[in-house]
């Protein structure tokens, strides 16, 4: 009965959704206002049941009860920490805010810098040319020795249209003009990509309505 | 008459794609599909894998993007299954915690997998990089229940799994940022490897870390899940979506080539006037 | 005060992380488990603050009269039952999943759907091969539109007797190469950008995290 009863709302919302491409009406705008009651709503919960108890509450709880006191009591910095988050409500202690943030920026900052230069440069640098000891070795046909030097061209023409500071004349012109036409074919691989994705959603939602609402396949 | 079709109310447009999904849904149309290689890579991986051995899947994807990594989850965790290869659920976002639950549950049901046993869900973490990293040290810390609240000690599954050493695979199903993100720190760190499940609009940003080996396989949208779907003989719902799917993609190509085959005629004719 | 002791805070943590990155030592390992245990902690009260200041925005426009005010009742009356079932009774439990199942997943799935007519549009209406590089562009993706469908393979073999699945193979071959070479330069420059970033939020000389005023 549950599921019946739940069919018909989503459907009714689905296709009040839907009627926004006839034009903007009050079904819709209903519908858009719930949805985004709904999201705060489901984030609120999944915050404080997912967040808030298992990562605050309960450390705060353990620390704060344990007999002897032991090294838990120092999650109360971060807690208190957390709180001032909350500042932000207040106006005259809004600045308050700045810490946590502060905080936060400064770890993952620090964590940025030498996984990204891992896994981002030096990685990626390594996968651009190690092909070339492969040919060098001869483990390559000539596709794949065809493809790695394309691949070379395509990296160092697209960083090169990239690079600002030097005006595009000349030389670093050509190989910029270059790198634009690799941009452009992955752009265009991106936007075919980006249509099978969005229609599989219309695709999703036209099943639900046809076979879960109106039981025609 | 050029103008008319340069100009055409978008609303007939909309009226065709509609057409274009409507139509073949109902004929049940049905086409094979070719596997690529990104996807039978994730696959021949999961083959090798011996029995017993575990899966991290990462749930970050939320409604918007279900159409696609659902079918993906579902296809995978039955290989997983069949094989009876363990697997723990988790999300980094939070409209992900509920779709990973009922995805795993839905496709337990379907291959008598128990809970605990096979296959246990811990549910939803905020904080993405430091969630990660937490779990590198010890899942506990970060989990220290599964998502229905039952302590991970008292979980049979989770005995002797403490962090990554004991995960031979990560598979995140992603509408944004977060494989990049389990690449650059725990493939890095770790050595862990990762696989992924991607919408439609991050498929092209994955393939540089395909080729480097930091991705040890893809699944590529919706196609990527029909793929999987075809690799383990269980044709589902992401074969079905495709070969409808190819009627919208027709629709587009032929809209776009109409479009520009009466912007050149325009043109030649404005040229001559 | 205000903005000193933040940065200075910003800056002992940052290097904290990059120095315990280099070091194997057992004393740099467990202070870097207390870090991320700390910012674990930290990060929830964030996205608490994020929807006190959604509720806080829609109150304000109900106080204002803003346009379609009255429906920010109805986001109210949305956010109110799922907490009041939530709260209690936990995300598990049998009516939020249901709320989330027929009423949020539906209108999400929904509202993103309605880019597939969009693009349609767009594309008939905007994607004209005016330049080489829209040329590109637009072959680029009607080679890869074709290559994702089933149905392109389908009518190649039947009607082509040469190159068996050439559109899928064509689609790959795009992605393989011209795409990851364009790609791979993106990641390396924005990766560049993400360090040369980090380095200055450390070092205090990007400060606009720290927000206006004193």
């Amino acid at each position: 009965m549950e599921k019946l009863i739940g069919v018909w709302i989503a459907a009714f919302l689905t296709l009040c959704i839907y009627s926004f491409l006839y034009r903007d009406n009050p079904f819709y705008r209903f519908a858009e206002h719930l949805f985004v009651g709904i999201s705060v709503g489901y984030g609120i919960v999944l915050s404080i049941h997912q967040g808030l108890i298992p990562l605050a509450w309960t450390p705060f709880w353990q620390a704060i009860t344990q007999w002897p006191p032991g090294w838990g009591l120092t999650k109360l910095i971060p807690i208190a920490i957390g709180l001032l988050f909350f500042a932000r409500l207040i106006p005259n202690y809004a600045w308050l805010i700045r810490y946590p943030i502060a905080i936060l920026m400064g770890i993952g900052s620090g964590l940025a810098i030498p996984n990204v230069m891992q896994a981002d440069i030096f990685r990626q640098v390594h996968g651009t040319l190690v092909p070339f000891s492969q040919i060098h070795a001869g483990t390559l046909s000539g596709s794949e020795i065809f493809g790695a030097i394309l691949m070379l061209i395509g990296v160092i023409s697209t960083l090169t249209y990239f690079f600002f500071s030097v005006e595009h004349r000349g030389v670093v012109g050509g190989v910029s003009k270059v790198g634009i036409i690799f941009l452009m074919i992955g752009f265009g691989s991106a936007f075919g990509n980006t249509v099978m994705g969005r229609v599989s959603l219309l695709i999703q939602r036209v099943e639900f309505l046809l076979q879960d609402w109106l039981h025609l396949i | 008459m050029l103008k008319q079709i340069m100009q055409i109310d978008r609303r007939i447009i909309f009226i065709l794609v509609a057409l274009a999904v409507i139509i073949p849904t109902l004929l049940k149309v049905s086409f094979p599909i070719t596997i690529s290689e990104p996807t039978r890579k994730l696959y021949d991986y999961i083959e090798d894998l011996p029995s017993g051995s575990t899966v991290l899947i990462a749930f970050d994807y939320g409604p918007s993007s279900m159409a696609e990594l659902q079918p993906m989850g579902t296809a995978f965790l039955r290989h997983c299954f069949q094989k009876k290869i363990r697997v723990i659920g988790m999300t980094l976002v939070t409209e992900g915690a509920t779709l990973g639950y009922e995805t795993m549950q839905e496709a337990a049901k379907t291959t008598g997998a128990i809970d605990g046993v096979d296959y246990v869900y811990l549910g939803f973490r905020p904080g993405t990089i430091q969630v990660m990293l937490g779990m590198g040290t010890t899942i506990n810390n970060i989990f220290e229940s599964d998502y229905k609240e039952k302590p991970l000690a008292e979980i049979p599954m989770m005995e002797g799994i403490k962090n990554y050493d004991q995960i031979d695979l990560v598979l995140d199903l992603a509408s944004s940022s977060t494989t990049e993100a389990w690449i650059t720190y725990i493939n890095t760190r770790y050595n862990q490897k990762i696989a992924a499940g991607v919408t439609g609009v991050i498929i092209s940003q994955m393939y540089p870390y395909l080729q480097t080996e930091q991705l040890i396989g893809l699944m590529s949208g919706l196609l990527g899940a029909a793929e999987y779907e075809t690799l383990i003989e269980t044709p589902a719902k992401a074969t079905k979506r495709m070969s409808v799917q190819s009627f919208v993609h027709l629709l587009v190509f032929g809209l776009v080539i109409l479009g520009n085959v009466a912007f050149f005629i325009q043109k030649r004719e404005n040229e001559n006037v | 005060m205000r903005r000193q002791v933040p940065l200075a805070l910003c800056f002992v943590f940052g290097v904290v992380m990059v120095l315990i990155e280099f070091s194997p030592h057992p004393y740099s390992k467990f202070l870097y488990n207390e870090v991320i245990n700390w910012s674990l902690i930290i990060t929830p009260f964030a996205l608490v603050l994020g929807v006190a200041t959604l509720v806080q925005t829609h109150w304000i426009r109900i106080r204002r009269r803003a346009e379609y005010w009255q429906y920010s009742f109805v986001v109210f009356i949305g956010m109110i039952v799922m907490v009041a079932i939530g709260i209690p009774f936990g995300p598990s439990h049998k009516a939020f999943a249901w709320l989330f199942k027929y009423i949020q997943t539906p209108m999400d799935a929904t509202m993103f759907s309605l880019l597939a007519f969009f693009i349609a549009s767009a594309s008939y209406r905007a994607f004209r091969a005016r330049t080489l590089e829209a040329t590109l562009l637009l072959v680029a993706a009607l080679i890869v539109m074709i290559g994702n469908a089933p149905i392109g393979d389908l009518i190649w073999n039947k009607i082509m007797p040469f190159g068996e699945n050439l559109p899928s193979t064509a689609r790959q071959w795009i992605l393989e190469n011209p795409n990851l070479s364009s790609r791979r330069g993106v990641i390396l420059g924005v990766s560049l950008g993400v360090i040369s970033q980090s380095i200055r939020i450390i070092l205090g000389i990007e400060r606009s995290y720290l927000g206006g005023g004193d």
